[in-house]
């Protein structure tokens, strides 16, 4: 029995990191949410909810005068993303529909995130890995935020929410330029394993995957100012429209020549 | 009794989200043009993560010490500096921007 953290499964390695800014954000919902919910409702909240753009959402309506019906119907818009990220995962699934359930039940953003793979593929055990350390996390930091933990003061002052960005650009790059980034390098080591036959060769040009994410950042800014929160992103998925058309060359083909 | 309400409706709300496309597309091998399309729904979906998460506030739109962590933690990126150092530098960045401000 040697203990070595890569032996651990990669989702659960990949996700660690994630563990300290999801309680810090979890603490501050908790420090915000309690003195209005209650501290048992809000911690049953981020226990049974576990989303942090739902929650905020909804709190937002609730500290700014709205309704019930309102919060919840804002929670819920906020949420709407995980519907095209349900339909991605699916062909990627495998086992009976109740297995599928389960572990779909287990998707959050960053375990999107870290589990999707070239090519459209996502590594289900790699998505439901990186769920538990995120949990805990998550309802970990509510508890602390309830309790009353203030000494540290609003820990998203300390600039713990851009760790969330440059950790999802870290997986972005990769995908939107291969020749660049290479897979195996990130995360230093933690990757190793998966860095398998053929990453490191150069590959055509895809220009595909930069194109969509240039469009989705632009719609996401665009709608912010005048869609609801979370409508942005969900639009915004729509920019994998583009992929409804049919190259003009395969993308396997030999055409590192373009642009 | 409305907070109730409103945590198990989030909570069933959310899961349905999470499940409707694992249940139904669970498994079956969609056709060619789809399977384009699902390949690029993560690369969508995690630009406007970034950008929903970087430069908004609300419902507006900002750019502040975040934006200048993020651009940190690009550069590190770029140059191949594994992704824990780079969230390091971007956080430090940005915590000195909002002390110095």
């Amino acid at each position: 029995m040697k203990w070595s953290i890569k032996a651990w499964p990669e989702g659960l390695r990949t996700s660690l990191p994630l563990v300290l800014p999801t309680a810090a954000i979890g603490l501050s919902f908790g420090l915000l949410a309690g003195p209005l919910l209650g501290a048992i409702p809000t911690i049953v909240m981020s226990a049974v909810v576990w989303s942090g753009t739902a929650q905020f959402g909804a709190l937002t309506i609730l500290t700014s005068g709205g309704g019930t019906a309102l919060a919840a119907g804002t929670g819920l818009l906020a949420n709407t993303r995980f519907l095209p990220m349900g339909f991605a995962i699916a062909p990627s699934m495998s086992g009976r529909p109740l297995r599928r359930l389960l572990t779909g039940a287990l998707l959050a953003d960053a375990s999107f995130v870290i589990g999707h793979r070239d090519g459209g593929r996502f590594d289900i055990s790699a998505i439901a890995w990186a769920a538990p350390p995120q949990y805990v996390g998550w309802v970990g930091g509510t508890i602390a935020g309830v309790s009353g933990a203030t000494a540290i003061g609003e820990p998203t002052r300390w600039g713990i929410d851009v760790l969330f960005s440059v950790f999802y650009l870290s997986l972005l790059l990769p995908e939107l330029f291969p020749e660049r980034v290479r897979r195996g390098e990130r995360q230093g080591s933690s990757h190793a394993g998966a860095a398998s036959s053929g990453r490191r060769a150069w590959r055509p040009r895809n220009l595909r995957p930069i194109i969509v994410a240039v469009l989705a950042a632009a719609i996401t800014l665009i709608l912010t100012p005048i869609a609801p929160p979370g409508v942005p992103v969900l639009v915004a998925a729509s920019a994998a429209l583009i992929g409804l058309r049919t190259p003009k060359r395969p993308v396997t083909a030999d055409a590192d020549d373009d642009v | 009794m409305r907070t109730w309400l409103l945590i198990i409706v989030l909570a069933i709300g959310t899961v349905l989200m999470k499940t409707i496309g694992p249940v139904l597309a669970g498994g079956r091998q969609p056709p060619a043009a789809l399977t384009r399309v699902i390949a690029l729904v993560a690369p969508a979906l995690i630009s406007a993560l970034i950008v929903a998460g970087t430069f908004t506030q609300g419902q507006h739109l900002v750019i502040d010490a975040r934006a200048a962590g993020l651009l940190a933690g690009a550069i590190l990126l770029w140059f191949r500096v594994p992704a824990v150092l780079a969230m390091l530098v971007a956080a430090i960045v940005c915590a000195l921007l909002r002390l110095a401000v």
